[in-house]
Formats: structure tokens, sequence, C-alpha cells
């Protein structure tokens, strides 16, 4: 048997360890985005995979998600004759958290594991070291993009899904809960403010950093052929997951910590 | 071991070590190829050959030692300057390592188009023009790596290893894989092609046949450090007990399999 303090420890150097090459490969990363060339046409791509081909996972995930809350809010309303509130309690919630959060993990399971795959392949096939003998710094032309695009194409998606969940809330509450569709939408509007978009915006590309990173990382280093690809494949996802329900933490705390 | 020493030699290495975590691959590793010449260092698997590669590509950095390619040190050497060595090297990978995300003569002109920031109308004529003299017809451009035989990908990958016109080539295990006839093949290609470019070549293999056509000399690295160096026609009479056991394929002899380390 192996002392127990003696396998704590060495979990805990262990996870301080990753936690520095984590954040060294991110410093590294961020100092690219600022060093030319920047790939835009490998940026523009990835914007297509990450954006476009997400669309539909994260439409349905914020439809399903608006309508159940409007649904769940209502029967808990309904105790205190507080029906009315459905509409503002949907669209702060679906804005302020389960836009982004939910949004973020659908994207977090298809593209981090997707980056992680195909990077984790390049490297144990060789391929990122061939970039380099061909005078190409790997970082530049596979990692900057990745970043790039994540960053900006996550708040478009938040946004779409912020508006979906809206409308499944709103589907469900005027076709089945009985509430007027004007008074709906006044309400939704009154109730949404520019902090709550901004907060949701910033969430977004936080998260799309996390998913670009987490996917480029695991799969840059990944090691040992086939099943170190796969290895790699699970931890970006499980990190990218726990890293954005973290951050987000974070940023409520920070945007409404000091709201009563 | 000390004839023409009076040029520059393109490629140095002096006393490199290099340890990963315990375990020590490079222990004091030497070397020198002069200007034009093709040296190919045989070994075992696991000794440390493509450690070696890649510390004089920089993807590696060695713990201490000095490593000079054309008269430059280079292990000091941030990534950005060390783009014009770079420039001057190619390299043929074990597994080819063509780019499956784009097709094959963009493959061949990736150093030119994004590496020298060749237009692609000239770059695609290159790829071409190479694509022949590796023995291809210009229709494999257009296909995907992931559609060529073995032996078509180790083609592919050479013409862009030669693409650039570089001045140092290195190959990794140009023949692993391959039947024999297609090895062969594949050697007298890189021959053909170092020849016409004047090209310095590091070559590691361990299919002395393959040695024995591209070398002019041959070097042995065991246990990390290089046993013995001499021209390709003193290897049958190295007295060197290593070496013979290698040359000869014996699993007899002063070198022991290390099965059972980790």
């Amino acid at each position: 048997m192996t002392n127990p303090l003696a396998t704590i420890g060495r979990v805990f150097l262990n996870a301080l360890a990753e936690i520095g090459r984590l954040s060294r490969f991110a410093g590294i990363a961020i100092v690219h985005i600022v060093r030319p060339p920047i790939y835009w046409r490998l940026a523009l791509q990835q914007m297509w995979l990450i954006g476009y081909n997400s669309l539909p996972v994260v439409g349905l995930t914020a439809l399903f998600t608006g309508a159940a809350l409007a649904q769940q809010i209502f029967v808990g309303g309904s105790r205190f004759n507080a029906e009315s509130v459905v509409p503002g309690v949907v669209v702060i919630a679906i804005v302020r958290e389960l836009g982004p959060v939910l949004g973020g993990l659908m994207v977090a399971g298809r593209v981090s594991s997707a980056m992680a795959a195909e990077l984790g392949t390049m490297r144990v096939t060789e391929q990122i070291d061939a970039l380099t003998t061909l005078s190409t710094d790997p970082i530049n032309y596979l990692v900057v993009p990745r970043l790039i695009a994540a960053v900006l194409t996550l708040p478009l998606l938040v946004l779409v899904a912020n508006i979906i969940g809206v409308l499944g809330g709103f589907l469900i509450g005027t076709e089945r809960l009985g509430l007027n569709a004007g008074t709906y939408l006044t309400v939704t509007a009154d109730f949404l403010e520019k902090a709550d978009i901004v907060s949701s915006m910033v969430k977004a590309a936080v998260f799309g950093f996390i998913i670009a990173l987490m996917g480029s990382y695991h799969g840059y280093n990944s090691r040992g052929g086939a099943q170190g690809v796969g290895k790699a494949t699970t931890n970006a996802v499980v990190s990218a997951f726990i890293m954005i329900l973290l951050a987000n933490l974070i940023i409520t705390v920070i945007v409404f910590g000091d709201q009563v | 071991m000390t004839e023409d020493k009076n040029t520059n030699p393109m490629i140095e290495m002096d006393n490199v070590h290099k340890s990963f975590g315990p375990k020590q691959v490079l222990k004091g590793f030497d070397l020198s190829i002069a200007k034009g010449k093709s040296l190919v260092i045989i070994g075992g698997s696991g000794t440390g050959k493509s450690v070696a590669l890649k510390c004089i590509l920089g993807i590696l950095k060695p713990d201490t030692g000095l490593i000079r390619v054309d008269g430059t040190e280079v292990t000091s050497l941030s990534s950005r300057q060390r783009k014009p060595i770079l420039a001057k090297i190619g390299m043929l990978f074990q597994g080819a390592a063509l780019f499956d995300s784009i097709p094959v003569w963009q493959n061949v002109a990736f150093g030119l188009i994004q590496g020298k920031g060749m237009n692609k109308k000239d770059a695609h004529e290159i790829a071409i023009e190479k694509l022949r003299r590796v023995g291809l017809t210009p229709d494999v451009g257009d296909l995907s790596p992931s559609e060529l035989s073995g032996g078509m990908q180790k083609r592919v990958g050479l013409a862009r290893a030669i693409a650039s016109e570089p001045e140092i080539i290195f190959f990794d295990e140009p023949t692993t894989g391959l039947d024999p006839i297609m090895a062969d093949v594949i050697n007298d290609l890189i021959v053909e092609c170092v020849r016409d470019l004047g090209a310095t070549t590091l070559s590691i293999t361990h299919d002395m046949a393959s040695a024995r056509k591209i070398a002019d000399r041959i070097a042995m690295l065991y246990q990390g450090k290089i046993i013995w160096e001499g021209d390709k026609a003193e290897i049958d009479t190295s007295g060197n007990d290593y070496v013979d056991q290698f040359i000869h394929g014996r699993a007899q002899g002063p070198i022991e399999m290390q099965l059972l380390k980790p």
C-alpha cells in the first residue's frame, strides 16, 4: 500500500503542473494572436465549422430549455398567484445563464472534442512537426485560427440561443399556458437590461476561448497513438465543461454580485 | 575521422544531452556533416535517432550542448529567429506526415505558399514538376493523401521535402513500411534528388540496404552516443562488435535488447 498522504500530494502536484502547462500554452497562444501571420482563411473555415454547424444543436437546446423553464415557472408561480412573472423570469434566466452556459456546453461537446481529435491525430502522425519543417509555425497555423473563430462565433451562437430560448418560453406561455402574446413580449422587453445582454455576450466569448483552448491544448500535446488521441478528446471535453461552469460562476459573481 | 575538416561543416552537434524525465536519451551526442555529404545514422529502435533530428529542427530543446546549422548556433534561437534556418531544411517523415485536409499538390506546395508566400499558380506548377520528378503523374496532385498507397505517400513526402530546393534534407526512416522493391525505388529517388540539389543530408534508418545506398558516411548510435563513424565502404571492416552485430542483424552480441525496461 502506498501512503495515502503521498497519493494526495502527488495528485495535487500533478494538478498544479497541469495548470502550469495549460497557462503556458494559453500564454503562447495569446502572444501568437498579436503576432502575424494570422491565417484568416483558416479562421473563417473554423467559424463555419464552429458556428453554422452548431446552430441546430444549440437552437434545439435553447428551444426545449426555454419551453420547459416557462412551464416550471408557471407551475411554481401559480402557487403565489404570480403566473405573470413567467416572461420576465424566462428572459432573465435564459439570457444571463442558460443561453450562454447550455450553448457553451453543447458547442464544447461538439467542437473541443473535434479539435482535440484532429490536432491529436496531426500530432501523432507528425503532421505538426511537418509544419515546422515547412517554415510554418504550428501555433499560428493551427491554434490561433481556432481561438479567433471560437471567440468571435460563440457570442453570435449564444445570441441566437437567447432568442430561440425566449421564443420557446413564448410558445409554451401563449399556446399552452394561456398568457397574452402582446403582454408576454412587452414584459420580456421591459425586464431585459443592457447589462444582461452584455454579460451574456462576454460569457459567450470567454466560453469560446475555453472551448478552443481546451481542444487545442489537449490535441496539440497528445501522446501515444490512437489511445492517446482518445484520451485527449475526452480530457478536452471534460476540462472544457468544468472550466465553462467555473468561468460562468466567476463572471456571474463579478457582474451581478453586488445587485440586491 | 579527421579528413575534410578544412571546410565548415553544414551540420554540427557538439556534446548534446537530452533527457525526458529520468530517461537519458542523448548522452554526449557528437556529429559533423560536411557540405554536400550524406550521413546516415544507424541504430536500434529507441536509441534516440529521432530525438537528435528533432533537436536540430528545434522541435525539441537539448538540455546541454551546441548545435550549428551552416555556422549558426540554433539551440538558443527563438522560433522567429529559427525561421531562416528552417527554410534551408526539408524533411521526409517516417509516415510521410502529409496533411490530409488538403490535396496532394497543396501538400507539395505547402512550404512555397505558406512558408515563402509564393502565389498559388506558380506554386502549383512547381508542385506538378516535383511530383513528376518523383515519378507521379499530374493527376495525382488533385487526390487526397488518404487515397494514396504507402509508397506513393512516401513519394509525395519526398516531393514536398525537395519542393523549396533546400540545402539540407533529413530522411527519417525513408524505407520503413515499404516492400523491398518499393524501398529500393525510394532509395534511388533519394539519391537522384539529393544529387540534383547538391544537398547535405542526414538520414536515420535501421535498414542497412537503404543506408548502403544513400550514405557517404555511416554513423552508429548506441545508448545516446555515436560509437562508430566511417565511410560507407568501411562499414563491413569496422572491427567494431556493436556495428557488426547490427549490420548482420544478430540477436547475440554486445548489444542487449532491453525488453523489460519501460
